[in-house]
């Protein structure tokens, strides 16, 4: 079946999960996000890559965070950002998602970045917008968060280097996480050949094995003598689900302190998509810690999200 | 001058006596990735300037990235000192429609405003789709459209021309 995020040339033009991406794409995005790095660090923090350039935020729901890294990257790419708050406008009014695109598309969108709670709600955007028209995916129900996993790949390479020599650990709340699932696809694609899954029965799906993930349910073997911890957010609402008996404890079973650290390697690296909740998943100790890159982790994003975005706004359809 | 016959060492001397005259105390020499960046870089030593040399890309302020999008990895600028009111001298190794030029000085000014920026080429092959002109070059060479003419390095440093067709006849 033909990929929808890739032309003929097997070129980028639009970013919706890790899924089907050749390690080639995955390393010329890394490489680029690394260019785009030191144009953070400039006196003048703008290129003008996407002048004249029109991206739409399209939230359907909410992540102030999450969107504002794309809008600093729409716009130290030079593009004119519109942010659109859908879930308080044109939806709730009952219209349907195809054509608050069609409407928007009439104001002369180059892209859409689009969340949604619905897995797939991008697909079906990337299918029926104009053909000069890119979109990337920035989080689909459970399905996938693609910037987020290439910006862990990043923040993984920037530490470690060689992506094949590595033991990568990712704890918590994999069942509900397109985080986890767009980070396994990638690690999976760049040749990470330990990887394992950590957390109760509850909240890891049991069939990651045959994707040659480790599914672990004790902590401790699942992060010694890892390279990299992965932590994941634990969401509140889980707790009154009954996939779980209390905040403290998720804290003494699966939350990352500096004793269960210790069983890592010396030089592992903590990471964590935030927001943290302190106390539940991860100790203030080590959140803060010297193993923790979480705010790193912030600042690669950036330049991976412009990456990504010049990378398929100079490729056509 | 036919540009087969030309003599990448030879004239790389005439630039280096070029180049030369144009610095002044405090100048900076930045070298136009890749050919400009080479050139740059052994005209630093020889010339017995202090540091290393400086390397400029144009990937990020190219005017024909809507056709051709971002080449390879984009970046390669790596400016070692401030370029706010400091004389910097481009040097490059084919000069031809001036687009090149005209990015990486928007490339250089988001670093700051320089004092001063002057262009030192080894081959000027004429062509020129913008008003710039070089302050220096070693030689002027007829080429017809269509045809690359790029500076190669051998593993000992050395240099020398290389002349291909361009797969498109999109501008360099």
């Amino acid at each position: 079946m033909k990929n929808p995020q890739l032309n003929a040339e097997g070129e980028l033009i639009h970013l919706l999960s890790i899924e089907g991406l050749p390690p080639g794409v995955l390393h010329h995005i890394l490489d680029t996000a690394g260019s785009f790095l030191s144009v953070n660090e400039r006196e003048v923090k703008k290129v003008p890559l996407l002048r004249g350039k029109s991206v739409f935020n399209l939230f359907f729901e909410n992540s102030t965070r999450t969107r504002t890294t794309f809008e600093i990257a729409a716009k130290r790419l030079s593009a004119d950002v519109i942010n659109l708050d859908i879930a308080r406008s044109s939806t709730a009014k009952g219209e349907s998602l195809l054509d608050t695109i069609a409407n928007l598309s009439a104001m002369h969108a180059d892209m859409f970045v689009v969340r949604h709670g619905e897995s797939g709600a991008p697909y079906l955007i990337a299918e029926h917008c104009a053909q000069h028209v890119h979109v990337i995916n920035a989080g689909d129900g459970r399905h996938a968060h693609p910037t987020q996993g290439l910006l862990d790949m990043y923040t993984i390479r920037h530490y470690k280097r060689d992506f094949t020599r590595l033991s990568v650990a990712i704890v918590g709340d994999i069942v509900h996480s397109r985080v986890a699932r767009s980070d396994l696809q990638a690690l999976a694609v760049l040749g990470v050949p330990d990887i394992r899954a950590v957390g109760p029965k509850t909240l890891v799906p049991a069939d990651l094995a045959e994707m040659g993930v480790r599914v672990c349910h004790d902590m401790a073997e699942g992060i010694k003598g890892a390279d990299v911890i992965i932590m994941l957010r634990l969401q509140n609402e889980r707790m009154s689900g009954a996939l779980l008996p209390s905040a403290g404890e998720y804290f003494k079973s699966y939350g990352l302190s500096e004793e269960k650290l210790a069983l890592a390697k010396p030089d592992a690296i903590v990471m964590h998509p935030g927001p943290i909740n302190r106390g539940v998943e991860i100790s203030s100790a080590v959140a803060d810690g010297a193993h923790s890159v979480i705010l790193p982790q912030v600042t690669f994003g950036i330049a991976v999200r412009m990456a990504v975005m010049s990378i398929i706004a100079g490729n056509a359809a | 001058m036919n540009a087969l016959d030309l003599d990448a060492e030879a004239l790389y001397a005439d630039l280096k006596a070029g180049v030369r005259a144009l610095l002044e105390p405090g100048s900076a020499l930045v070298g136009i990735w890749s050919g400009g960046a080479w050139l740059a870089e052994r005209l630093q030593r020889e010339l017995g300037l202090a540091g290393d040399a400086a390397v400029i890309s144009s990937a990020l302020h190219r005017d024909d990235f809507g056709s051709r999008g971002l080449a390879g990895s984009a970046d390669h600028t790596r400016l070692p000192f401030a370029v706010e009111g400091r004389r910097i001298v481009l040097v490059d190794d084919v000069l031809y429609t001036g687009r090149t030029i005209r990015a990486v000085v928007n490339e250089l000014y988001d670093f700051g405003r320089p004092a001063a920026v002057a262009l030192a080429v080894l081959v000027d092959r004429g062509g020129r789709e913008l008003p710039i002109h070089p302050d220096y070059s070693a030689a002027r060479v007829a080429l017809p459209k269509g045809r690359r003419l790029s500076l190669a390095r051998a593993a000992d440093g050395r240099f020398s021309f290389e002349v291909e067709d361009e797969e498109s006849p999109a501008e360099r």
